[in-house]
């Protein structure tokens, strides 16, 4: 080995590092290690003046390997990447030994060993550092087209942020119309503004605007490729009708005899027709056959609808449409789904009749849904005369989800005001704690308790029909554990409104998997980094915003999705992406062809070449984990930056006795019985 | 989940000789035609019912594990008993044996002096409802239906110690014994008070509790017109039996509704005499309600058409 000059940089962390572990011991000690040309200690080494030491010795010093003890990785690495880099030292022969993390938060109460601890680690990573090659990334364009699936408000606005700036978007949607949840919604909390007189203007706009392809009744089937430079498959579901033709008129389904309950627009208290479109404002206005519950396509005769459509445009032939799209960036928004109620049967949704949900609820408040806003019971003529409302069903809650659903406490505030102002029934409401948190809401739930609204402290065990007392026949009896006078109540009430948790899509784990990003314990898609990434995921180039991510209401919604299109734009405007060199490379000459490797890529990064029979990895999609590495019987794959070399060294370093030298193993300490 | 040979180690308990004899003979002739084999534990013990555990445990759970103990060397997977209260505790103990290692050396210490030992998880204790439901299923029982119970209404009730331990269905409102009544023709009424409390040995400590409690159930199976209360435990059967007179001569009612044995209406269905199914053995009289059987339920008057149309519609069931 050509003489290398190490230097050792072992930060402080103000007291994080400091107060567990003897920086200075330490330091002396690294600068005694065989390579190490310097070692010394900082109070804060990522700081501007930490930084510019380790330039200054690279320099002055003529260092060849730089070696940072501090935090993860996963923090400073590119921070201390380019300092290597501004002073002229490849930034892949700089290494980190995370003393943080891995030894001084984890071992705060024993000081001595965290030392030692912190020695090892560092030896490993002096030891590896020599044993690192310089590399270079390479670079590749970015497509200027972006995919946004889901078409509620989240991805609405991603998709009209990034139009307005210039560039194409295809927005992919699942159901007939854009619009999602939010469309469904009366009035929004806590302004009470009209959901659909603030979403509508936003649903033109998308169905309109120049730069959006709008992909209504399709969904995503394959992705292939890496940032950048994505293929993506998308299914456009066969509507049935011709859209060039059609003008939206309704005469199709005035006359459509299929009737059938609409459980997605409705959420199952409204019906709609077999052919329908799903509400008035619906973008686009085309309606969609429902093939299952057509006459004609289950019985053969029928045809209504094509027999009254004035200009033609119903097609009965119409097949499923494949479309190839190539799109740089990708971002999820696919929102959530209601939990279903019927799963707790102690509250008797699905059979006692006066119970709905909150999604129930909100269709029946509003004008445009099956009871024209008016509140009413189950058989659609009764009002109320008192109205039960239970928080948290499904949420907060071991048995089902144990996180808060974040939006149900305003929900159900709204649904108290609402009831109020429409009816004369009495209000309770069933709480655990009322979450008001964020702009103006605490003083909504002030107005909200001023209106008379009684709130309970307390989960509720049963809704029951079971009569015990008298005045309870006839009614809906709550019982619950009021917990701020300590004592049991039995409520009757006429209606009982679930406030259910918001649930990731049912399907979102496949989706996941479609996309490669990650989910949470929950079935929520994870995040980048909870506090400061809370928009990008672990994939390059794919994002995520909305409920997709976890329970938010519509503010912090918007609030994301523009987020996630001002990320996009980012990557749009550098024009090109740098892949990292932190990948496997086949030496193709000693390649076998066997192509275990093949299958075993979990990026699908390694193709077979038929000529001259061996395989390769595609740069732009390998992410260097190492599996086919570890996996190819000739060992003829090298892992960039982590070769067999390095790993070995590093572990020898990780293994020396510390205390006693530096090129010689401890003794095994005897194991210690409980 | 099936045992190979269709063959349970079986724990009678000491109600299935006494009062709930009804429950034992029907049980036995239910097996029968089911191909099942029970085999007795021989020279079991009192399972200390609801009460020790509350006064002394360790003897309590050392009882238990005595007649665990005895089960496991039947060489058998399942341990099964019928009463609810026999089952809870086996359940409880070997499963707090298993995750309390200090309790489980205890117990056997104990046991030892008696040149017994059990090593928790060794068998697996299941309900009599469990096994017929799990093992044989509700298909397979429709199939060997020959009487369907058609006309009966039926008011499902568990009681609160079926649901207790992790069990496979909700604790808070099953409906495994509902669809096995749906399997044999009845009409299962809801029930909604179908896990509540029967009043266990409260009638013997504060017979003011247990008549409420047994008024509760007796007033909502009549409110949905039950021809019968269906029970899976000898004390709920013997209470709401036993004290219905009183219920009645306490809160000035008048309530008849017979209770039987689960057991005793799958031996209907297959056929079997009512005889041998231990049918006249209950204080409130079943004949009446039997009589029903076969007769079509009177048709509901049509709610008027004007109505049906404004109403929104029903959730389906969960499937």
């Amino acid at each position: 080995m050509t003489e290398e000059k190490v230097g050792v940089y072992i930060c402080h962390c103000g007291n994080n590092i400091a107060g567990t572990i003897d920086v200075e011991a330490v330091s002396e000690w690294a600068a005694t290690l065989p390579h190490v040309a310097v070692a010394r200690d900082y109070r804060f080494m990522c700081s501007s003046l930490g930084q510019e030491l380790v330039e200054q010795d690279i320099k002055e010093l003529g260092l060849t390997r730089v070696v940072v003890a501090a935090c993860s990785p996963h923090m400073h690495e590119p921070t201390f990447r380019k300092a290597c880099e501004r002073a002229g030292l490849n930034p892949y022969l700089m290494e980190m030994a995370n003393i943080r993390e891995h030894a001084s938060w984890v071992h705060q109460h024993d000081k001595e060993a965290a030392t030692e601890k912190a020695k090892a680690l560092i030896s490993g990573a002096v030891k590896r550092a020599l044993e690192l090659s310089p590399l270079e990334p390479s670079r590749v364009p970015i497509q200027e087209a972006t995919l946004v699936v889901g078409g509620g408000i989240a991805g609405i606005t991603t998709a009209l942020e990034i139009a307005d700036a210039g560039h194409p978007v295809y927005l992919v949607e699942r159901e007939p119309s854009i619009g999602g949840h939010m469309a469904q919604l009366d009035k929004t909390f806590p302004t009470l503004d009209c959901s659909s007189c603030i979403l509508t203007p936003k649903m033109f706009d998308t169905g309109n605007h120049p730069n959006i392809t709008l992909l209504s009744y399709s969904e995503v089937e394959e992705v292939s490729g890496y940032v950048g430079n994505f293929t993506v498959r998308v299914r456009k579901k066969a509507r049935k009708v011709n859209t060039d033709l059609c003008t939206g008129c309704g005469e199709c389904w005035s006359r459509c005899p299929a009737k059938v309950v609409d459980t997605v627009y409705e959420a199952g208290l409204g019906y709609r027709t077999a052919i329908y479109r799903p509400f008035p404002q619906a973008v686009p206005k085309y309606p969609v056959i429902d093939v299952e519950n057509c006459i004609y396509f289950q019985k053969g005769t029928c045809k209504a609808c094509e027999k009254f459509c004035p200009t033609g445009a119903i097609d009965f032939e119409q097949e499923d449409e494949i479309l190839e799209l190539e799109v740089g960036n990708i971002v999820l928004a696919t929102g959530y789904d209601l939990f279903d109620a019927r799963r707790i049967p102690q509250y008797g949704y699905g059979r006692l009749a006066n119970v709905f949900t909150s999604l129930e609820f909100e269709r029946m408040v509003n004008a445009a849904g099956p009871t024209g806003g008016k509140v009413v019971l189950r058989d659609g003529v009764t009002e109320p005369q008192s109205v039960a409302i239970i928080h948290c069903v499904g949420s907060r809650d071991k048995n089902y989800n144990p996180y808060c659903s974040a939006t149900c406490c305003m929900a159900a505030l709204k649904f108290g005001h609402l009831v109020k102002e429409k009816t004369d029934a009495e209000v309770y409401s069933f709480y655990i704690d009322v979450r008001a948190a964020f702009k103006d809401y605490e003083e909504f739930y002030n107005r909200v308790l001023e209106e008379g609204v009684h709130f309970v402290r307390g989960r509720v065990a049963e809704v029951t029909d079971a009569a015990r007392q008298p005045g309870e026949e006839g009614k809906l009896i709550v019982q619950v554990e009021d917990t701020l006078i300590g004592k049991q109540r039995r409520i009757p009430v006429d209606m009982v409104i679930l406030m259910a948790a918001m649930e990731p899509r049912a399907d979102a784990e496949e989706i996941a998997h479609l996309f490669g990003v990650g989910c949470s314990a929950a079935g929520f898609f994870t995040e980048r980094h909870p506090k400061l990434d809370p928009i990008a995921t672990m994939s390059d180039g794919i994002f995520i915003a909305g409920a997709c991510q976890g329970p938010k209401d519509i503010p912090a919604t918007v609030g994301q999705g523009a987020a996630a299109a001002a990320r996009v734009l980012t990557l749009i405007s550098q024009g090109e992406v740098e892949i990292e060199p932190v990948r496997a490379i086949i030496d193709e000459e000693r390649c076998s062809g066997c192509r275990i490797c093949n299958n075993l890529c979990p990026y699908g990064a390694i193709d077979y070449i038929e000529d001259p029979g061996v395989s390769r990895v595609n740069p732009a999609l390998c992410k260097g984990c190492g599996t086919c590495v570890a996996a190819c019987p000739s060992q003829v794959i090298t892992g960039q930056h982590f070769t067999f070399e390095s790993i070995m060294s590093q572990i020898e370093g990780l293994l020396y006795d510390v205390s006693n030298g530096h090129e010689t193993y401890a003794e095994p300490a005897p194991l210690e019985t409980a | 989940m099936s045992q190979p040979n269709g063959t349970y180690a079986f724990y009678p308990g000491c109600s299935m000789g006494v009062s709930a004899r009804a429950y034992d003979q029907s049980f036995r002739r239910v097996a029968e035609v089911l191909g099942l084999e029970f085999q007795d534990v021989d020279d079991w013990n009192c399972c200390g019912a609801t009460e020790y555990f509350t006064l002394n445990r360790l003897p309590a759970y050392s009882l238990v594990a005595r007649n665990l103990s005895l089960a496991a060397g039947m060489g058998k997977e399942d341990l099964v008993a019928a009463c609810s209260a026999c089952y809870l505790n086996l359940h409880k103990t070997d499963s707090y044996m298993g995750k309390y290692p200090d309790l489980n050396e205890k117990v056997n210490r104990a046991l030892a002096a008696g040149g017994l030992h059990y090593d928790p998880g060794t068998l697996r204790v299941r309900h009599l409802l469990d096994v017929l439901v799990e093992d044989i299923g509700y298909e397979a029982i429709g199939e060997h239906v020959t009487q369907p119970l058609k006309g009966l209404r039926v008011a499902p009730y568990y009681g609160c110690l079926v649901v207790r331990p992790e069990s496979n269905y909700d604790p808070e409102y099953p409906t495994h014994l509902d669809d096995l009544m749906r399997a044999l023709g009845a009409t299962v009424v809801d029930f909604p008070l179908k896990t509540h409390c029967c009043g266990g040995h409260m009638t013997q400590i504060s017979e003011e509790t247990a008549y409420e409690l047994l008024r509760r159930l007796l007033a909502n199976a009549a409110e949905y017109n039950a021809d019968v209360i269906v029970t899976v435990c000898p004390m709920c059967q013997l209470n709401l039996d036993a004290y219905q007179s009183e219920v009645n001569r306490v809160f000035g009612t008048d309530y008849h509704i017979p209770i039987l044995f689960f057991t005793q209406l799958i031996g209907l269905a297959f056929g079997v005499a009512a005889e041998d199914l231990g049918f006249g053995a209950e204080i409130v009289p079943a004949d009446e309600a039997l009589k029903k059987i076969g007769q079509e339920e009177a048709p509901k008057p049509r709610t008027p058409r004007r109505r049906d149309k404004k109403a929104l519609p029903m959730p389906p069931p969960l499937s």
